[in-house]
């Protein structure tokens, strides 16, 4: 199966690892990985701050850039959200007809990637070796927007090696929400304390989730904090295996 | 009155702005507000106990129904269609309260409803009057307004009577009082009942059925010798012209059915076509707002009844700046709210900040996109941003209101407006746009990215200059990597993928 890799600009700006892991979990599953070099950012920053006018053209890069591939897949919820809730409203506002069309395609053939692996791919069990204690933040856009539901933990379940601990209010928000980071700093902080403290109580070595911009909040704090907790995303959980 | 007597009053908070025609809609700053309530301890504690309490119950009683998803499509469905055609069912209300021996008032803003109901307090040569727990005339600032005009306005609803009591603000549609904790309350009843009426009881303690019962004394003789009583409403039935108030203690009850002038305030997007409508909205609205089956106290009426309760009702229709809301196909979801308040408890900014910190007295979720539309967003610039779009209060809107794809349409709003817009921020925005919508200038920016590494210290940023010192302020910021994915990408597939 061909599937198009929309790495989002986060993973290819700050955690590219993010990428290779996801791109190694595709390929050991048999699909056939291919890197548009077109595509730069679902433009979400822009639209969430007020300026749909300047997200315009990056949405339109999205389509050009994806525009013949079948399966779009991205390891983070909330690009995806964005692409499949918020490029056609930008479309209608900013650009053509044309791109409306566009955008309601390319939303059904957009998926994040634990949907894509368990609702397309069919499978739970990707082989994964991870010995580690880890603890599962269910990123809200992915959560309510996307409803991935419980498909991150069916993945991890079927990791060997992984002990899994609830996390508690784990559907409570990391409060990065973007620029809501900066602007609020203070509320964001304040949600942020609450959350690495219910992480902390896990006694995880590890928080996962399914957003690369989730875990550099939570990871931004419990970095600050000289936790030793550190944050990974769940296609770098899955895409870790026993050494040869 | 000293600080730690009142840590969540309002003088502490915000500042109320200047009389205005819209009321209380207008917030202070609220990255400002909210830093304020954050520091406040006891005001958090109070309030994440709370909403806590209430958003598991109505978790429990959400759950019982199996038709939940249908009731709630069902509930936007209703308000949908009505809103289409807002003027005639408006009009058949007021023909129907007419018929019935009501008298109908249009008020175009706050002002206008405030003059009106002082005009018929006069009138009714009214010099006290008691109240039903009522967002339209909080909302208007009609207390405020009928002081002015020598009239005095006597909360009855127990968690409205604490607020009054404690020269204080609403911080929660529904529990107005919520930043309070019983032994607060219990400091406020001895503190202030007897500089109004009748005294709270001596040895007053701050267990819940003696203060509930200092309150029932206290108002008991406002019940009784008042002639006037000035209610909201829920919901307003055009087909017969009956006005609806749902409430949990029963003074609402008591101030609909004892004084001899009744006048409700309504905003115009509280009207139903018909009572079938009822089925949906009264199995949505307790479940939602406190968690219950069913409410204890419904009160109908319908116009005036001779011997029987008010021999005076006059319906104030409220627009305020709906009818603004209503002419904006992206905002006027907002209009289907029915002030369940669900939206409150579920969201991580209000369970921290409080009510007090959005300014406006409908906080939270809800007022964040509610108060800008009816102010104009140039009046309450940064309402839509306190939010991270996590999208708790949309999943439990019992008439599905998208709030966060409205924040966004907001923030838009408040970007494009000349007065609220950041240029700064916007030419900041464009200059990343710009190398964010080409592949060539994004991977090139990527690059220069990497000088970043330079000015980290053992691989992360701890303090970075503005605007990004919110960020570094509590949080690190990692350096970027060597390579960014799309150089990997290149490098380890040699110009592989479709490029």
């Amino acid at each position: 199966m061909r599937v198009a890799l929309f790495a989002t600009c986060l993973v290819d700006a700050m955690s590219p690892g993010v990428g290779k892991a996801t791109v190694e979990v595709l390929e050991r599953l048999g699909c056939t990985v291919e890197f548009p070099m077109g595509q730069t950012c679902c433009g979400q920053m822009h639209t969430n701050t007020g300026y749909p006018d300047q997200a315009a053209p990056m949405v339109a890069g999205f389509q050009e850039a994806f525009a013949d591939h079948e399966y779009i897949v991205a390891p983070s919820g909330s690009c995806v959200a964005s692409v499949k809730h918020q490029h056609e409203w930008i479309a209608a506002g900013q650009l053509t007809d044309r791109h409306v069309t566009e955008a309601r395609r390319l939303a059904d053939r957009t998926y994040e990637l634990s949907q894509f692996i368990v609702d397309v791919l069919g499978v739970t069990d990707v082989g994964a070796f991870y010995p580690h204690r880890v603890t599962y933040h269910p990123a809200c856009h992915a959560t309510r927007m996307l409803g991935v539901g419980d498909r991150p933990l069916q993945l991890l379940r079927a990791v060997r090696g992984l002990e899994l601990v609830e996390l508690p209010e784990a559907t409570s928000c990391c409060g990065f929400g973007g620029t809501f980071s900066f602007k609020n700093a203070d509320v964001s902080s304040a949600m942020l304390t609450d959350k690495i403290h219910h992480v902390l109580s896990t006694a995880a070595e590890s928080c996962v989730a399914v957003d690369a911009s989730c875990l550099l909040h939570i990871g931004g704090g419990l970095s600050r904090n000289r936790t030793g907790v550190t944050t990974v995303h769940l296609a770098e959980v899955l895409a870790a295996t026993e050494a040869p | 009155m000293s600080t730690t007597d009142q840590p969540a009053g309002k003088a502490e908070i915000t500042q109320w702005p200047r009389a205005t025609n819209t009321g209380h809609l207008h917030g202070d700053y609220f990255p400002r507000a909210a830093r304020v309530a954050l520091a406040d301890p006891q005001l958090r504690r109070n309030i994440g106990n709370a909403t806590t309490i209430i958003r598991e119950k109505r978790g429990s009683v959400v759950a019982e129904l199996d038709d939940w998803a249908e009731l709630r499509a069902a509930g936007a469905a209703i308000k949908d269609a009505t809103m289409a055609d807002l003027g005639d069912h408006l009009e058949r209300l007021e023909t129907e309260v007419a018929a019935r021996g009501g008298v109908v008032h249009w008020a175009a803003d706050a002002d206008e409803a405030n003059r009106i109901v002082i005009e018929i307090a006069r009138r009714a040569e009214a010099r006290d009057v008691v109240k039903v727990k009522s967002m339209a005339t909080q909302e208007i600032g009609l207390n405020e307004a009928l002081a002015e005009a020598g009239i005095s306005a006597w909360e009855t609803d127990l968690a409205e009577l604490i607020v009054q009591l404690g020269d204080d603000m609403p911080s929660h549609i529904l529990v107005p009082a919520i930043h309070r904790n019983r032994s607060e309350i219990r400091d406020i009843f001895r503190r202030e009942m007897g500089n109004v009426g009748v005294p709270a009881p001596d040895g007053l303690t701050d267990d819940p059925p003696a203060l509930a019962e200092a309150a029932r004394i206290h108002l008991r003789n406002r019940f009784l010798t008042t002639d006037m009583a000035i209610s909201g409403a829920n919901f307003g039935v055009a087909e017969t012209g009956t006005v609806m108030v749902v409430e949990s203690e029963g003074n609402g009850r008591m101030c609909l059915t004892l004084p001899r002038v009744l006048v409700t305030v309504m905003g115009i997007e509280k009207l139903i076509p018909t009572w079938r409508d009822l089925e949906v909205y009264l199995q949505l609205l307790p479940r939602s707002s406190t968690g219950e089956r069913m409410n204890p106290y419904t009160t109908m009426w319908t116009g005036v009844t001779q011997g029987d309760g008010p021999e005076e009702f006059h319906l104030v229709l409220l627009d305020n700046g709906r009818s603004t809301i209503l002419a904006d196909p992206e905002g006027r979801p907002a209009l289907r709210c029915i002030r369940c308040s669900a939206c409150l408890n579920v969201c991580p900014v209000y369970e921290r900040t409080g009510g007090h910190a959005y300014g406006s007295i409908y906080p939270g979720p809800i007022g964040a996109v509610l108060s800008p539309q009816l102010t104009g967003v140039a009046d309450n610039p940064s309402l839509p941003f306190a939010s991270t779009l996590c999208g708790a209060c949309y999943e439990v809107c019992p008439v599905a209101i998208d709030i966060p794809t409205m924040l966004v349409s907001l923030r838009a709003k408040v970007a494009a407006d000349p007065d609220s817009g950041d240029a700064r921020e916007r030419a900041v925005f464009r200059s990343a746009a710009w190398a964010m919508s080409r592949p060539q200038r994004w991977t090139r920016l990527l690059r220069l990215m990497r000088l970043g590494r330079f000015l980290a210290r053992r691989g992360s940023f701890r303090n970075l200059p503005p605007p990004f010192n919110g960020w570094t302020a509590t949080r690190d910021l990692p350096a970027p990597p060597d390579q960014s994915f799309r150089d990997w990408w290149t490098a380890q597939r040699d110009g592989g993928g479709d490029a």
